[in-house]
């Protein structure tokens, strides 16, 4: 199909370079340059979408981000895309568009049907019905659901990459038009770092498509490239074209995405990130985001080929798409007028009807100098055609706007050009809560603050300014005086861009074309909110029914909530309120304006951090000699730890019993680098952990180690583990492997705020120290072949430490056991890491050394009642509900946690107790998390007396073991309480003392 | 004088262009005097002022709102309903609320769209699956449903996600009868019913003082004069500080910001509610289609409805590592709500040092899916002067014993 | 998204810094702490000012020093830095 809309010349398209692409299905040809839109347009091709409730046609409407109807999905398989906009879709070779939210196609598609029965859907209509039978809403909500949603969500992961960069400037410009450029050049010859973000391919903006107005004497496209020669001359200039500043997060705190790929398939260039998400962190920015022309609302005014007139221009002068030939133009306001002479000159036929009285403005004298017929005071009511715009009836607007009158003209057309006025771009203004006010000139919410001639941040269009000549004026101001209160220059502008005034006659608003008297459909077609097909109608219902503030009226109606979060709509809608409630539009105030500007991709911002990006996975230094022998990883935080190891043949249940069976009765090796360990120094170390710990530090020998239990201020348990004295003034504190961050900043905490008399210091050591722990009854006689030191029972006591060497390696070697078996836990400088344990697993082979995992340890701590603070504890366990009073201190002095004791809830309360649970039935393993109850199968809902926190299969016992948290727990030992299954079932068990194994606790004394 | 809602009346409307339908709630001046006052025209609030009206008789109620009604957190939340609680006292009143969803359509016709599609609550470690393993059995001890789910499983709830990601899946806890709902209409709902029953709704009108004597509240100050009332309710997420101030009372309050965002539209891909505690995202789909994406709060004090974009990258790294075919979506709107978090993540229904004042706040996160429990204790309250059992457990003087109903005692430890 | 001028490092990006909750809180002494309701007003009640919010903050990826701050909770904007033991210099009237 040739490009038979495609104007012989003009625009900035390389009609050298033909690119091909499909839009459902069908093949067609665009040129380089293009967007997915104007290639369409080129081609023809008028119906692009369906809209959301109604399912009616639409075509076309915009030229940017500002698009409501012509939403498509590009892409297959991975690199599908859906809800895109047409006007945004760069056009490239091979690009597959398809239309979406149609069913079977968009031609004859059956949602259709709504749009016929609309009148039984007005706003809201969900509320009101679809209540009965009472379980009833699935039923309908299936098919609602199924008809509403747009695009569909790709099937497969994404397979491209994103990037992420931080960015720190003086002056920020948004925007790169004619404001923009002036302003980012202002800034720039100061001296400053300046960062130009441009949404579309190439600065420039409206100057792109209105070339006629000269700036300094030149053609505006000669302008442009003047400046952005001297601005790339700027080392400190960064220009970011296909750049969307999306948010305005507080505090000069910008994001802003890039497409990094322009007009080039994702498939075709894997190797570059799709997209770049910006943080940028400015002193001063300024904001030149221009403005989006605003529609009309009358009946029918969504049918494909009505299209906002600047748009159209667009097409004309920047595409060389002239996508009809008969082209009437509907306006309030003079900017059109300028589409009226580029048509006229494109070769076609144009009329104009203004529903003002008369304009004496330069473009509408040159329009009337053209030949254009101008009928002022003349309104669109309605259209005509079908899936495209074939007519348009016109009639009088009475002289108070309130009515339409006289006889109904009906004028044969195929484009209609519309233009309510313009709605500066002041999202990110808004978005940072900047203050906005209503500038009854333009008919637009503007920034408030500063003055049209000295506005702050917001300039040119931005800020409600029309012109061109001002708008430089103001930019070269704004830009310099950025500059100036970023630290360069003196405010005053250089060698200021000077274009001649353009005379415009004045805005007339005109929210809604009056309905003609006694028309049967009112207001149900006017369209105000396209996507969401919110019409006239829908807001006078709204209205009726109470919802009059407007945020309500925005959930009511959905109304400035579709893909362009109300860009062409969120202002009519208001001028719409305001006429039907007789208010003044000064007195009402937008809804809120939320990022981010234009959609941004869920993958941009989550960068590279997916995967094994997601989070760092952290490895011990004998980590590869797991991985080599079978283990089964762990993921803890962070860590990967061996759960077990498999031998061949093996499943993890065997693998778990022959590695607690070899620490009972051989020796076992394991890994535990990851606990937490802080180094603690200075005269007053003893003193710190008498006031961190519940138990008494002062007189710990050197060489001996000591178990200590910390609690928060609320008295519960936080944290464990054994803390050693190196020296007089130096110990070496572990702390559970996920809780040494927490644990390192609490103690920091204290020691710099309230403890600032104490001369002591941390640091956090837990990655200098490779942890290996050799466990059993073998244990000493394997590592006495490798060590320099007597380690003997006698030379070397449980709970005590000693420096050596182990395979020639500088070790601390530390008596204390997690299994209850004698064991050593060896600490050697990480590098040695993999060494020592590699010169151990050999040498043990004579030993029967077994490495061991996780699961292992958790069975043998259980064994002995060892607790895992926050599995056998929660965080309101107190250390007397462990039954652990032996270690609070009664006469030491404070500590922390410790006036919480007199807390009614520690004091006075019934208090879960941790006690042993032996299931009647031997083999019977207790769910972990099974609640508890006093009576077998007493019926649910009851109350709880507590819940079972750990239960094993133990392998030396031959029977299961748990233990629990029980109200009043050792009150209950001998007791036959019942742990309750999910479905109610009772399993009946012996409440007992929380150990199970070698009682006396001998053997690790061994 | 308020239409019945029904199909029949939609259709007989639709042949009179729909201009006959009434008012479905009125925005009234204050008068001088009510016999109760309810500051705060939220869910909760406009919950309470309903059922002060239609369970205890009380009529002659005004709902005064700074804003405009469901404007708060109603208006910006999430809006999911579960009870998959961990402690007792918890269970029962979540519970208590979901009971009072799931007949509230038809209670106030008014759809609020409340659809059980089921919750699933991801476990990614062994202390995660320990954690859920417990929820589940007490969910169930209490009286409400819950179901453990093996990987296998959670993969056909959820097609689409990835088990093995960084923090793989290893299982979930199922609530069937968790929800999601159309959260303004709830709000409108109950505006709508209170209005019928006599109550006033009174906007735009910000509350800037107490008059108190003998430790007893006399009056509301308000900006649209002084209101006399012997009773007053205060259900003012992300105010209640402020509020309590004026009354001269402290609370154990920090108000951070939460956001939450939606992606555009899409046809529906996502059948159940999903919330990953452990790497901090949740997220489930609207009836029209969009992906509704939160995370955790903000962790200072902000009464701003800003957060920091740092936390929104938190949501997104989360969601796109659990879904990634969900990578190319875009996300379309993102706001920001202040919860009144408190030490043990349980709300307070209190009475409080002032007589006759009662508070229902200090919700945190879950606020919305209690606004039909809280605001029926709070009208109890109002009503009787008299503590509700259910509400017993949430009173302001836990706070003094210690005896706290801790929710977040399980996930706040080490291990 | 603000940033926090860290007395010892200089302006740094709000990422770097973890939260501490409420400033110049009194811990009550084990003596004063056996009228419980002390213990538990120091464990539990909160200014949480709108407006004018003392608060600690911690450098936990910069230098990894405590301090205090004055921010307004509405605009976070910041009115003082001090250092922990010290007194904030803030407007009286600011407070409010």
């Amino acid at each position: 199909m040739t490009q038979k809309y495609r104007l012989a010349t003009g625009g900035e398209v390389d009609r050298n370079q033909k690119l091909s692409f499909t839009f459902d299905s069908k093949s067609y040809s665009g040129f380089a340059g293009d967007t997915l839109a104007s290639a369409l347009l080129a081609n023809g091709v008028s119906l692009v979408g369906r809209s959301f409730k109604y399912h009616r046609p639409r075509g076309i409407m915009a030229a940017g981000v500002e698009e409501p109807n012509a939403l498509v999905e590009t892409g297959e398989g991975g690199y599908r895309e859906p809800n895109l906009q047409a006007t945004t879709v760069r056009l490239h070779k091979g690009l597959v568009a398809r239309s979406q939210h149609r069913w079977p196609s968009l031609r004859f598609d059956v949602g259709v049907i709504n749009d016929k029965l609309s009148r039984f859907f007005p706003a809201g209509f969900y509320y009101k019905t679809f209540m009965w039978p009472v379980k009833g809403w699935r039923f309908y909500e299936y098919f609602i659901r199924k008809a509403a949603g747009l695009g569909a969500c790709p099937d497969q992961p994404d397979p491209d990459s994103y990037d992420q960069c931080f960015a720190h400037f003086d002056v920020l410009v948004v925007g790169g038009g004619a404001a923009g450029l002036e302003a980012a050049i202002q800034a720039a010859r100061k001296g400053a770092r300046v960062c130009l973000a441009e949404q579309s391919d190439k600065p420039g903006g409206q100057l792109l498509h209105h070339p006629d107005q000269a700036i300094d004497g030149l053609a505006p496209a000669v302008w442009i490239e003047r400046v952005l020669d001297e601005l790339t001359a700027f080392d400190k200039v960064t220009i970011l074209p296909y750049t969307t500043v999306t948010g305005n997060y507080g505090h000069n705190y910008f994001t802003a995405i890039q497409h990094l790929r322009g007009a080039v398939s994702s498939s075709s260039q894997k190797h570059c990130p799709r997209q770049r998400l910006w943080k940028i962190r400015t002193k001063q920015v300024v904001l030149a985001t221009g403005a989006h022309e605003r529609p009309l609302a009358f009946s029918n005014n969504d049918r494909p080929g009505v299209m906002l007139a600047d748009s159209l221009a667009t097409y004309i002068n920047r595409y060389g798409v002239l996508p009809g030939r008969s082209i009437l133009i509907f306006t309030n306001n003079d900017s059109a007028y300028r589409l009226a002479i580029y048509a006229a000159r494109a070769g076609a036929e144009v009329r104009v009807a203004d529903s003002r009285n008369g304009s004496d403005g330069h473009w509408v004298n040159q329009a009337r100098t053209a030949g254009i017929r101008i009928d002022f005071g003349k309104v669109v009511v309605d259209t005509t055609g079908q899936r495209k715009v074939t007519g348009a009836k016109v009639m009088s607007l009475s002289s108070d706007g309130t009515t339409v009158e006289g006889t109904v003209e009906t004028i044969p057309c195929n484009l209609i050009g519309v233009s309510g006025g313009w709605s500066p771009v002041i999202h990110l203004h808004a978005q940072g809560h900047g203050a906005l006010t209503y500038d009854d000139d333009i008919c637009a919410f503007v920034a408030a603050g500063g003055s049209k001639e000295a506005p702050t941040v917001c300039v040119g269009a931005a800020r409600g300014c029309l012109d061109l000549k001002v708008s430089l004026e103001q930019a070269a101001k704004v830009g310099a005086a950025a500059a100036f209160k970023a630290g360069f220059g003196k405010g005053e502008p250089t060698k200021t861009s000077v274009a001649e005034t353009v005379k415009t006659g004045a805005f007339s608003p005109l929210w809604l074309v009056p309905a003609p008297q006694g028309s049967r459909k009112g207001y149900r077609k006017h369209f105000h909110e396209f996507q969401n097909d919110s019409t006239v109608a829908d807001i006078q219902l709204a209205m009726r029914e109470g919802f009059d503030s407007v945020e309500h009226l925005k959930r009511y109606t959905t109304t400035g909530m579709a893909t362009d979060q109300g860009k062409t709509s969120n202002v009519n809608a208001l001028g719409i309120v305001a006429q039907h409630s007789g208010q003044d539009m000064k007195e009402m105030a937008p809804t809120t304006y939320r990022p981010p500007f234009t959609p941004v991709t869920l993958g941009t911002i989550a960068g590279r951090q997916h995967g094994a990006l997601y989070s760092p996975e952290r490895k011990t230094p004998m980590y590869d000699w797991h991985k080599d022998n079978g283990a089964v990883f762990e993921k803890v935080g962070d860590w990967l730890r061996p759960w077990w190891y498999l031998k061949p043949g093996e499943d993890q249940h065997a693998a778990v019993v022959r590695e607690c069976m070899a620490v009972r009765k051989d020796v076992g090796i394991m890994d535990a680098s990851t606990l937490g360990k802080i180094d603690i120094r200075g005269p007053d170390a003893a003193e710190f952990l008498n006031r961190v710990y519940t138990n008494a530090w002062l007189k710990l020998g050197v060489g001996k180690c000591r178990y200590g239990l910390m609690l928060n201020e609320q008295g519960y348990v936080f944290d464990d583990g054994v803390t050693t004295r190196l020296g007089e003034n130096h110990f070496h504190m572990t702390t559970t492997s996920g809780g040494a961050p927490r644990v390192m900043t609490w103690l920091e905490d204290w020691l710099q705020t309230e403890w600032t008399d104490l001369n002591v210091y941390l640091t956090s050591v837990s990655e200098q120290w490779a942890v290996i722990s050799l466990s059993g009854p073998k244990a000493r006689d394997l590592l006495a072949n490798l060590v320099d030191i007597d380690i003997s029972k006698e030379a070397f006591p449980f709970m005590s430490m000693k420096a050596g060497t182990v395979a020639g390696v500088p070790a601390r070697i530390f008596r204390i056991s997690f299994t209850g078996e004698s064991s050593f836990e060896i600490n050697v400088a990480s590098r040695h890491g993999f060494h020592i344990w590699k010169t151990l697993a050999e040498a043990g082979d004579d030993y029967g050394l077994t490495p061991y995992g996780t699961e292992a340890t958790h069975i043998l701590r259980a064994e002995r009642g060892f607790i895992i603070v926050g599995q056998d504890t929660d965080g309101t366990t107190a250390p007397m509900d462990l039954g652990m009073d032996w270690i609070v201190s009664k006469n030491k002095g404070d500590f922390l946690g410790r006036s919480a004791f007199n807390l009614p809830v520690i004091a006075e309360q019934t208090r879960k107790h941790l006690v042993g649970l032996l299931p009647k039935e031997k083999a019977k393993l207790l769910p972990e998390g099974a609640h508890v109850t006093m009576k077998r199968n007493e019926p649910f809902p009851c109350s709880t007396l507590g819940y079972v926190t750990s239960s094993y299969d133990s392998p030396i016992l031959g029977h299961t073991i748990a233990m629990g948290l029980i109200e009043n727990g050792r009150d209950l030992i001998g007791q036959n309480i019942f742990a309750r299954n999910l479905d109610g079932s009772s399993i009946e068990m012996t409440v007992c003392e929380p150990v199970f194994y070698d009682k006396a606790g001998e053997k690790s004394h061994a | 004088m308020t239409h019945h809602f029904s199909a029949a009346s939609l259709l007989r409307n639709a042949f009179s262009g729909h201009k006959n339908w009434s008012q479905q709630f009125r925005s009234v001046e204050p008068e001088s005097k009510y016999q109760a006052v309810i500051v705060g025209g939220g869910g909760h609030g406009l919950s309470a002022a309903y059922h002060l009206a239609r369970e205890f008789g009380i009529t002659n109620v005004a709902v005064i709102e700074k804003g405009w009604i469901g404007g708060g957190n109603t208006g910006r939340n999430t809006a999911m309903v579960r009870s998959n609680y961990l402690q007792q006292d918890s269970v029962k009143l979540y519970d208590a609320s979901i009971k009072m969803w799931e007949s509230m359509s038809q209670k106030l016709n008014y759809n609020v769209m409340f659809s059980q599609r089921g919750l699933l609550h991801l476990a990614h470690s062994v202390s995660d699956m320990q954690e859920i393993g417990r929820r589940a059995h007490a969910i169930n001890m209490f009286g409400a449903d819950a179901e453990l789910l093996s990987p296998g499983q959670v993969r056909e709830w959820l097609p689409d996600i990835n088990l093995n990601c960084r923090f793989p899946v290893m299982g979930a806890l199922l609530q069937r009868r968790g929800a999601i709902a159309r959260h303004d209409a709830m709000a409108w709902g109950y505006a709508r019913c209170a209005t019928e029953l006599g109550v006033d709704i009174i906007q735009n009108c910000e509350v800037t003082g107490f008059e108190i004597n003998n430790g007893q509240v006399r009056s509301v100050h308000t900006t649209r004069g002084r209101i006399e009332t012997d009773t007053v309710g205060l259900a003012v997420s992300g105010h209640s500080t402020h509020l309590a101030d004026m009354a001269g009372f402290r609370l154990p309050i920090e108000t951070v910001p939460l956001q939450a965002l939606v992606t555009e539209p899409l046809k529906p891909v996502l059948k159940s509610a999903v919330i990953s505690a452990s790497i901090h995202a949740y997220v489930s789909q609207s009836d029209k289609g969009e992906l509704v994406i939160g995370g955790g709060t903000d962790p200072y004090v902000a009464y701003s409805n800003q957060g920091g974009f740092d936390e929104i990258e938190t949501m997104m790294t989360a969601i796109k590592e659990l879904f990634p075919n969900y990578s190319r979506l875009r996300i379309m709107r993102q706001w920001a709500g202040m919860v009144d978090l408190t030490p043990d993540r349980s709300p307070i229904i209190s009475k409080t040092p002032v007589r006759n004042m009662y508070i229902d706040g200090g919700w945190g996160t879950g606020g919305f899916k209690t606004s039909p429990i809280g605001g029926l204790l709070m009208a109890e309250m109002m009503a009787k002067d008299t503590v509700p059992d259910l509400a017993a457990p949430f009173a302001l003087s836990r706070f003094n014993t210690g005896v706290l109903v801790d929710e977040g005692a399980a996930s706040s430890v080490a291990h | 998204m603000f940033q926090i001028e860290c007395p010892y490092c200089g302006k740094r990006e709000l990422t770097e810094y973890s939260y501490g909750g409420e400033a110049n809180l009194i811990r009550p002494t084990p003596v004063e702490a056996e009228e419980s309701q002390a213990w538990a007003g120091y464990l539990f009640s909160r200014t949480n000012k709108r407006g004018l919010h003392l608060e600690r903050w911690f450098h936990v990826f910069g230098c990894r020093k405590w301090f205090n701050v004055a921010r307004n909770t509405i605009t976070n904007e910041f009115v003082d830095i001090y250092l922990p033991g010290e007194k904030p210099q803030v407007d009286e009237q600011a407070k409010k």
